[in-house]
């Protein structure tokens, strides 16, 4: 069991994808990966794919695809990449 | 069978940046629907190009476009863009729309990304707005971020694609600073299909830019290195292709301000022509010019006086000492003074700033004092060609410009002035005639293009009332000048007066001699009529005398009761005795 987060969804993620883009598919797994395995059921995660929402993407000023946000806790946080680099997307999210 | 209209829909088409010069090298701007590299240094004008190229594209051809910033705010943009007379604040987002691409130091990377967002993004939007064109400022400054060639070289691909399909016109910039750099995105050159290099190059501590033309799919261009020049304005090309001079000449004349010297130049200069007026300092250059630009406001027409090296105030303080007076057309906006430094900005930029000014006044008349200020910096290619071009500028819009031109020294070498005087359609040269202890000012008009001239070398003297040229004095040879001219007019005027009086005396001599011979005469006269008189009274005396002769001798023979004398006493008797008492 993890430490952290034990009091209710702490950890509200936000991850844009563009379609089914090779990094998109690849973020979309990393992601939920790390989610069960670090997180497990204390990760809220919305997968947004930019295709169908694009103005969702220009109100959150993404750039790039894949964009992982990290909606909260605040500081509001942002990754981009298709998070193969798992220690750097973990440090990321339990940043304080 | 083709029909011009099918070898023109054919043909590659383009869309026009706006930006001068550019287009003309290019026959035509940019290549319509394609991709189009932008390449350079810091500094070389890429963010510039690019934006002006959209700015012009939304107010020239009424083409929406976004700019996409990969490296600066949008707001640092438009305020960098702000010195530029674009008004880009007038502008709504659906006409030139700030997409901010920038990716926050805060952001972490992990693992490989793609902008197939972000490009999904800008078809929505450009969709929005319909847009033509778009700008992608900056394109390394994000790919750098992929840290790996082949991902690098990927998206660069994607856009490119993507311009291809969506038909936008497309300006990719992109920073290259050494050798590594141009390699790492050398791919970029060839999937682009104009490729466009800016560059910075110092000569002799002038900055100079250039903007050359590398690359151009399916159409001619220059491919010479143009320089360019950053003005109010924006950025633009000094052409220096094989253009064609073609402007409308007039028959008009335009007067210089001196009613002698227009006379010598048979009505003044030609309206739109260029007169050169050389000389060494302090040979009143400056006034010929103070002159030109006076008697120009004084025919209501719109004037620029552009100097180099002396304040606005100095030059109007300094004619109005001759007499000239410039400041009520200052006030009353005909004339526009422009100063500027030589050693300012570099001499590309100077003559840009002018070009825009020209533009803004609008003048019929221009002076520039001295275009030779400008002649340390002639020297570099770029430099001569920037003045050269200016002057076709001023003579396309058919101003009438008088330039002057310092001579060193007292050599009056024509070699010294060449770059500029080929150019001249009138030169006026002053020297100094150093005569008699004296230094005084010798006007001569060296060449006039169209129009016949004097030959003389005439005297140009300055007073508080006004400038003159005097009368011509020649003698021995010279032509007399200052005192010398002063001592002849005085020994003239004073010859002239004794020739004058000389003839006075003759005069009255003669008149006088012609009344003593009508005295004579008179005399004479009044002599004959006294001898005639007497001769009349002797005539009388003498017809009595003969009658009381023949009256005598009958009255003897009475007396003596005589008989009638004999014949041979003939009847002519009596002048016989009148003849004998004629001789007593």
């Amino acid at each position: 069991m993890p430490t952290r987060g034990s009091t209710g969804p702490a950890l509200k993620l936000r991850l844009y994808v563009a379609g089914n883009g090779p990094n998109s598919v690849l973020a979309r797994h990393n992601l939920a990966t790390l989610c069960t395995t670090a997180f497990s059921d204390v990760c809220d995660l919305e997968v947004v794919d930019l295709l169908e929402f694009p103005h969702r993407a220009i109100a959150d000023d993404v750039v790039v695809t894949p964009t992982l946000l990290r909606v909260s806790p605040l500081p509001a946080l942002r990754v981009i990449g298709n998070l193969s680099d798992a220690g750097k997307v973990l440090a990321m999210l339990r940043a304080t | 069978m083709f029909t011009d209209a099918h070898v023109a829909s054919t043909m590659l088409s383009k869309v026009l940046t706006g930006i001068r010069g550019f287009d003309e090298i290019t026959h035509g701007g940019l290549p319509a629907g394609r991709t189009t590299l932008v390449l350079g240094g810091p500094g070389c004008g890429k963010t510039v190009f690019a934006l002006q190229t959209l700015v012009n594209g939304v107010r020239d051809s009424s083409e929406s476009a976004i700019f996409v910033a990969f490296e600066e705010s949008a707001e640092r943009i438009l305020s960098n863009a702000a010195s530029f007379g674009w008004n880009l604040a007038t502008l709504t987002p659906s006409e030139l729309f700030f997409f901010d691409a920038r990716v926050t130091p805060e952001t972490v990377t992990a693992g490989e990304f793609d902008l197939i967002g972000m490009l999904a993004i800008l078809e929505v939007r450009a969709a929005e707005i319909g847009a033509r064109r778009i700008v992608f400022d900056g394109i390394d400054q994000l790919l750098s971020l992929l840290d790996d060639p082949a991902a690098e070289r990927r998206e660069a691909y994607r856009i490119h694609d993507w311009l291809l399909r969506t038909g936008l016109t497309g300006i990719i910039t992109q920073k290259v600073s050494g050798n590594e750099s141009d390699q790492r995105y050398g791919f970029l050159q060839f999937t682009a299909d104009c490729v466009v290099l800016l560059r910075h190059q110092v000569v002799d501590g002038s900055a100079f830019r250039n903007l050359r033309v590398t690359k151009y799919r399916g159409s001619g261009f220059s491919a010479d290195e143009f320089p360019i020049t950053l003005t109010h304005a924006g950025l633009q090309l000094t052409n220096r292709g094989p253009t064609e001079l073609r402007y409308d000449v007039s028959d008009e004349r335009v007067s210089t301000g001196l009613a002698r010297l227009d006379h010598m130049l048979k009505g003044g200069y030609y309206r739109g022509s260029n007169a050169l007026i050389s000389g060494a300092p302090g040979t009143a250059k400056s006034t010929l010019a103070g002159l030109f630009a006076a008697a120009a406001c004084a025919r209501g027409e719109r004037t620029m006086y552009v100097s180099f090296d002396e304040g606005a105030s100095q030059i109007v303080r300094n004619l109005r000492s001759v007499g000239i007076q410039l400041a009520p057309h200052v006030d009353s906006g005909l004339l526009k003074m422009f100063s500027t430094r030589t050693r300012g900005p570099n001499i590309e930029d100077q003559f840009g700033d002018l070009r825009a000014i020209v533009q803004q006044h609008n003048p019929t008349c221009l002076v520039i004092d001295p275009l030779s200020a400008l002649s340390s910096k002639l020297s570099h290619a770029a430099s001569a060609d920037a003045a050269q071009h200016f002057l076709d500028f001023l003579k396309v819009r058919a101003i009438t410009v008088v330039n002057t031109s310092l001579l060193d020294g007292l050599n009056t070498d024509e070699a010294t002035a060449t770059g500029i005087s080929t150019i001249a359609d009138t030169w006026i040269h002053m020297s100094y005639v150093v005569q008699d202890g004296e230094r005084n000012r010798a006007l001569t008009i060296v060449k006039s293009r169209g129009t016949g001239h004097s030959n003389q070398v005439r005297e140009l003297v300055l007073a508080d009332d006004g400038v003159t040229l005097t009368d011509v004095f020649v003698a021995q040879g010279k032509v007399l000048m200052g005192v010398a001219r002063w001592q002849w007019e005085n020994e003239s005027a004073a010859a002239r007066q004794s020739a004058d009086e000389a003839l006075e005396r003759r005069r009255l001599h003669l008149q006088l001699s012609q009344a003593e011979a009508n005295a004579r005469l008179e005399v004479i006269r009044s002599e004959m009529a006294a001898r005639s008189a007497e001769l009349a009274l002797l005539v009388r005396e003498e017809g009595s005398a003969t009658d009381l002769a023949a009256v005598d001798t009958a009255t003897l023979r009475t007396l003596r009761f005589a008989d009638e004398e004999p014949s041979d006493t003939p009847p002519d008797a009596p002048p016989k005795k009148s003849r004998l008492r004629r001789g007593a």
